[in-house]
């Protein structure tokens, strides 16, 4: 994330509203505004669960495959399922062309999104199997580990795996002294602070918390707030995202 | 959807793998459609119908299985599941058999498709599966449909009511997996493809209403269509 060349942008505009000063950042949205969120499940054929989540010019598919039978066999758990996470960017994903090899940064990632999503898929259900999380971010415009952590829940509920909860995550920014929600690429570039967090929202859990830059004590109190806030919003959009496939109301379930 | 709550108190028992507890709040952890009975003492027995999710084996079950891999005493199979199902020897003859002097191929072959039941499973060890019984063995005619196991029990129905009309309505026979392969034996080719896809409808409406009288109509005006 190496910020970009020439003039530095202005990225926080005082202005003048209901007779108070408040910042407005370069896209025109308020310090505590998302950018407008889309989510797609079961977007692929040939998986067991799949999603698309759009956090304004950040895209991420996910897909889950399993629980499935762990090959090589030596890494199956006798007493339940392992996940394997693969965060990836598409090499089309960024402004130049990333080579498609994982990075070190990807391999971090998906370490810490698996973290994540052990704390709340019950893998005791499925002993002896592997659960595998592909996610690929295709368009990248910050908050892509967020994102991407996002639509593998989804992705997860989508397949059928019991989840104790969701989870959803967004990043908290501090741009110009000010601390912002869902922070975008521009941002992120010359941001003095940036902190992407994932919560399972029913259980009140923090379950990703990464911190680059600097944040006092205070700041930091205060951007867990926000971060929660913009969770809580995207939340109800996971659930929405989940009852529009089942958009019908069910008269008779099955059952015998 | 998980996280959701279902239910809260003293006074509910709980009927499914997928509901957890957390003090007296009871949640979800899969998308599925929510059963709720009230039992004769006043308790609620809250339930939750899967609408995705793998195949896992309950002795008893009726599945469909292909044979993957033939070993010393027992055949691999393909149950449609995370885990693969084991049929050994003793399943299969009534009588001692021996290695050394016969083989295992001469009754089950690799590529075989097979219904059998499944007799054990404790999840710490592979299903154990037999053919021995009514109506189970080698499949020898008729074609096999995969579907979503979640959506078998659509399929079945009411006390089999969605099972029984697609005989009805088409003359053929049926046999329904458990595991989500379901075997079609029809007179003829046209009723087998009218079968199939009247399975493939319930699969992708499953969780919609009014689904069998569709399907009988679906079933009527295919058969009026292509004459037979």
């Amino acid at each position: 994330m190496a910020g970009g060349g020439g003039e530095r942008p202005v990225l926080i505009r005082w202005e003048e509203r209901d007779g108070q000063r408040v910042p407005v950042r370069h896209d025109g949205r308020l310090a505590e505004q998302l950018r407008s969120i889309r989510m797609e499940v079961g977007v692929l054929g040939n998986a067991d669960g799949s999603a698309l989540v759009e956090y304004g010019g950040t895209r991420v598919l996910a897909a889950v495959y399993g629980p499935r039978e762990a090959h090589p066999r030596h890494m199956a758990l006798p007493d339940r399922a392992i996940i394997r996470c693969r965060y990836h960017m598409a090499p089309f994903s960024t402004e130049e062309r990333k080579i498609p090899a994982p990075t070190r940064r990807e391999v971090e990632l998906s370490k810490v999104i698996r973290e994540a999503l052990e704390a709340v898929v019950i893998t005791e259900l499925f002993p002896r199997t592997a659960i595998d999380v592909y996610m690929e971010v295709l368009q990248s415009d910050g908050g892509t580990r967020t994102a991407a952590i996002t639509a593998a829940s989804l992705a997860l509920a989508d397949a059928g795996i019991a989840m104790r909860d969701l989870v959803a995550g967004v990043a908290v920014g501090k741009v110009d002294g000010v601390l912002v929600l869902d922070i975008d690429e521009i941002e992120d570039n010359y941001a003095e602070a940036d902190m992407p967090v994932a919560m399972a929202p029913n259980l009140d859990k923090v379950l990703l918390l990464q911190l680059n830059g600097v944040l006092t004590h205070e700041e930091f109190v205060k951007a867990m707030e926000l971060a929660r806030k913009g969770i809580h919003a995207i939340y109800k959009l996971q659930k929405e995202a989940l009852r529009r496939k089942y958009a019908e109301a069910v008269q008779e379930g099955g059952g015998q | 959807m998980p996280g959701d709550v279902l239910a809260e108190g003293n006074d509910v028992i709980v009927d499914s793998i997928y509901i957890e507890r957390e003090g007296n709040t009871y949640y979800a952890t899969i998308a599925g459609l929510v059963s709720v009975q009230q039992l004769e003492d006043g308790k609620y027995k809250i339930g939750i119908i899967p609408l995705e999710g793998a195949y896992i084996p309950r002795p008893g079950d009726i599945v469909i299985g292909l044979v993957k891999d033939i070993g010393l005493t027992h055949w691999e199979v393909d149950i449609a599941s995370p885990y693969k199902g084991i049929l050994t020897v003793q399943e299969v003859l009534d009588r001692p058999f021996n290695p050394a002097v016969d083989s295992l191929e001469r009754y089950l072959d690799v590529g075989d498709y097979i219904v059998a039941k499944v007799v054990a499973f404790d999840r710490a060890r592979d299903p154990l599966l037999t053919i021995k019984g009514k109506g189970l063995g080698r499949v020898v005619e008729g074609s096999i449909v995969e579907i979503k196991p979640s959506r078998i029990p659509r399929v079945i129905g009411r006390k089999g009511s969605m099972v029984n009309m697609l005989m009805r309505e088409s003359g053929c026979e049926i046999v329904v997996g458990q595991n989500g392969r379901i075997l079609v034996n029809c007179p003829n080719k046209d009723l087998e493809e009218i079968v199939i896809l009247s399975i493939k409808k319930i699969e992708a409406e499953a969780h919609t209403s009014g689904l069998t009288e569709r399907v009988r109509e679906f079933i009527r005006s295919e058969r009026a269509r292509r004459g037979v």
